[in-house]
């Protein structure tokens, strides 16, 4: 018996992809929530100018090539599995499962950099948004990297194809809430 | 999006139909669409050593929304989707445009008409007397 996910199609797009945009509409409050409370503080404290000096342009904008590179093999997954070609889509799957491993490396080199300049996250209010931000944003590469690699086995016999397109809905999201940390982090000092 | 975009297996994978003529010719070059972010990336890295304030703003925050919606439109194909998701997307995003309407006065001014933000004020004197003196540029040094 397949779930009902793959099965019911009530408003006109299949109820498991239906539940991946909700779950982004509700992630867009949550850092739509955050990244916009950064905002105007970074706008009512000019010292965050300095403060964001500190942070490695260089790294950021590597992970976010990265990220545009693995939201590039979500989407080849995608194409690969609309095709029925389960055994490509597995391969796909662990290339954008790699982009998030080197994002995650890059970010760990990354803070423990900062942590050992003494900008940790109770340094000020700049490093609190900053790690609170990347933290929450690295959790949610990390929740993605384990869903592609669980589906990913399903999806190399040909079955569940249907998965391939949710998870990487979710990455795109993922990598377009990067897109806007990048500057904003990284970019505006 | 329109009915012929979108195909329906009788697994119930219901796709977007991308490339296939028989989904209505709608034909992404994924790779191209990559190439134009990386291309774009680059802009918004090389904006800053301009030095100018308003080239910054436009490289880094105007170019990550073509970005995002170059994302949300060619790799999340919300072109090819049905318009109430756009719609609810679109809905979220207007509500944060709430919540920053109604906190940011009190968080971007540290005064207004009989209020001040005392501690928020001397923070800020404080830091950026700090900065200007050379301080803080090690966490260490700083505290």
């Amino acid at each position: 018996m397949r779930p009902i996910a793959t099965t019911r199609s009530a408003t006109g797009i299949p109820t498991g992809r239906l539940a991946v945009w909700w779950v982004i509409a509700s992630e867009i409050v949550i850092f739509g929530g955050l990244l916009g409370s950064y905002i105007m503080h970074r706008i009512g404290h000019p010292e965050f100018g300095g403060y964001a000096a500190h942070t490695n342009t260089v790294a950021g904008a590597f992970n976010t090539f990265v990220l545009l590179t693995s939201s590039l093999s979500a989407v080849l997954a995608h194409k690969a599995a609309e095709a029925k070609d389960g055994p490509k889509a597995f391969k796909f799957l662990w290339l954008t499962f790699l982009g998030g491993l080197v994002f995650l490396t890059v970010k760990s080199f990354e803070w423990h950099h900062e942590i050992s300049e003494g900008f940790t996250i109770t340094r000020n209010a700049f490093w609190s948004f900053y790690y609170c931000a990347a933290g929450l944003h690295a959790c949610h590469i990390i929740g993605g990297m384990i869903i592609m690699a669980i589906i990913s086995f399903d999806v190399k016999q040909n079955k569940e194809l249907q998965r391939v397109e949710l998870i990487g809905l979710y990455w795109h999201f993922v990598d377009v809430v990067w897109i806007f940390l990048f500057p904003l982090l990284y970019i505006a000092k | 999006m329109t009915e012929t975009a979108h195909t329906h297996d009788s697994h119930g994978h219901d796709s977007h139909g991308h490339g296939s003529p028989e989904a209505g010719g709608h034909d992404t070059n994924y790779v191209k669409i990559w190439g134009i972010l990386l291309a774009l990336l680059c802009v918004s890295v090389a904006g800053p050593f301009l030095g100018i304030k308003a080239v910054t703003l436009v490289t880094a925050f105007g170019i990550a929304l073509v970005k995002a919606y170059l994302v949300a439109k060619n790799f999340m194909h919300l072109n090819l989707e049905k318009r109430y998701i756009v719609y609810l997307l679109i809905t979220m995003v207007a509500l944060m445009g709430v919540f920053y309407a109604g906190a940011s006065p009190d968080v971007m001014e540290h005064h207004g008409r009989n209020w001040v933000n005392v501690a928020a004020q001397q923070e800020t004197a404080r830091a950026l007397a700090e900065q200007a003196a050379g301080g803080g540029e090690h966490g260490q040094e700083a505290h």
